[in-house]
């Protein structure tokens, strides 16, 4: 009942829907990056929907079974490989004990989750299997996977091979991706004119893109108004009297290059958020590559909870086909 | 057929392990198999090209610093 790592691809990682509760002590609730695609990959594979299964990045890892299981892979469209064998992404497939699976080249967006009949049972930290590398939290002793690691599965008996999600129902970013952006707290920091060129400007993702942030460059330098920086400030303009940061908040160190924080988000400090995508968009950008042009539109707090709403719904029609 | 080199990663290419230092192989040089040919730089770190298998008459496909995507020829030999 587990699962042999032959190799470990670039950063794969055991996730699950994360931590939430604890950020308030600097941890972040970390989990799955598009928490989509993972709660539609443990339905796949009969599992409760925050089960734990493996973020890969980029590439995939190759994986040996020890035990007969059905997979499924969603997110990416990254090749899965069964003995050299390509496989349906989204769909439950059947695996015999002494398989490997395998991925190909990634096709389009960043991340695959690789779910498996009776979830990834690795010891849970703090209510989570989650891995936060930098906090050496959950997962195999607080790191990705590494090639040698044996990952234990729970009892899985509730798949259905053959399972499959709707294409419809599928999503990854559009080229250029579009991420709606609610305005914050120091919105007033920048200039009129920097508030409009943030939102016309086209936006590059940067080598710098990870599971704590995103950095986006290309876009005009933003110019922020004067004003004598307050008691416990940093003396550059971008910097503020520490603050929290919310998932999503976008800080601009020196007003440069977009920086906008993701599930293993740091939980405060100096600098500025010129505002927040919306939690809407969070997947998609778990779905970005570098240098993959990106807009920022300016969305308001409707549209903002309208769009949470779609998203919702979504899931839902993800769960009635696969019910 | 000429053998292909690919970036398993979507990344920037480099042909150097360093900026003030020679390319890992020169154009036209040979390689051996498990030899490095070049980095991708992706989320802060270097990834290693390697050639799967020995081979001679090296041809770069992609210059120096280029972005490259997940599955991109790198380089051709023989």
């Amino acid at each position: 009942m587990a699962i042999d790592v032959i190799k470990p691809g670039l950063l794969t990682t055991i996730q699950d829907l994360g931590r939430p509760g604890y950020f308030h002590l600097g941890i972040p609730m970390g989990g799955a990056m598009d928490r989509l695609a993972l709660r539609a990959a443990n339905l796949l594979v009969g599992n409760p929907e925050d089960a734990a299964g493996l973020e890969a990045v980029f590439m995939g890892p190759e994986l040996e079974f020890t035990t007969d299981a059905t997979v499924a892979v969603t997110g990416a469209d990254l090749p899965v490989l069964l003995d050299g064998e390509e496989q349906p992404g989204w769909s439950a497939i059947p695996v015999r004990a002494g398989q490997r699976l395998g991925f190909g080249y990634l096709r389009a967006g960043a991340r695959a989750y690789v779910a498996v009949s009776g979830g990834i049972a690795t010891p849970p930290h703090l209510g989570s299997r989650s891995t936060y590398a930098i906090g050496a939290l959950g997962g195999v002793q607080g790191r990705a996977i590494a090639a040698g690691d044996r990952l234990p599965l729970g009892p899985g008996n509730a798949a259905r091979p053959g399972l499959t999600v709707p294409e419809a129902l599928r999503r990854l970013p559009a080229s250029p991706c579009e991420l709606r952006v609610l305005p914050g707290l120091y919105w007033h920091r920048i200039t009129g004119d920097s508030q409009r060129a943030f939102f016309e400007d086209e936006w590059k993702v940067a080598l710098e893109a990870d599971r704590m942030g995103y950095r986006f460059r290309g876009g005009r330098p933003l110019e922020f108004v004067p004003r004598r920086q307050p008691f416990g400030a940093g003396s550059d303009p971008s910097n503020i009297t520490d603050a929290c940061y919310p998932y999503g908040s976008i800080q601009v160190p020196g007003g440069t290059e977009p920086i906008v924080l993701h599930r293993d988000a740091v939980s405060g400090g100096g600098y500025f958020m010129i505002g927040t995508v919306i939690s809407a968009d969070m997947d998609l950008i778990g779905q970005l590559q570098p240098h993959m042009p990106v807009r920022f539109r300016q969305v308001g707090m409707e549209e903002a909870l309208a769009a949470r709403r779609e998203r919702a719904a979504l899931m839902a029609r993800i769960r009635a086909a696969l019910a | 057929m000429a053998k292909e080199i690919r970036s398993p990663l979507p990344g920037t290419f480099y042909r150097r392990p360093a900026p003030d230092q020679p390319p890992f192989v020169e154009d036209g040089g040979s390689v051996a198999a498990g030899q490095v040919i070049g980095l991708v730089e992706v989320m802060k770190t270097f990834h290693e090209v390697k050639a799967e298998e020995a081979g001679s008459n090296l041809r770069f496909r992609v210059e120096n610093e280029e972005p490259v995507m997940a599955g991109a020829v790198l380089a051709e030999m023989d």
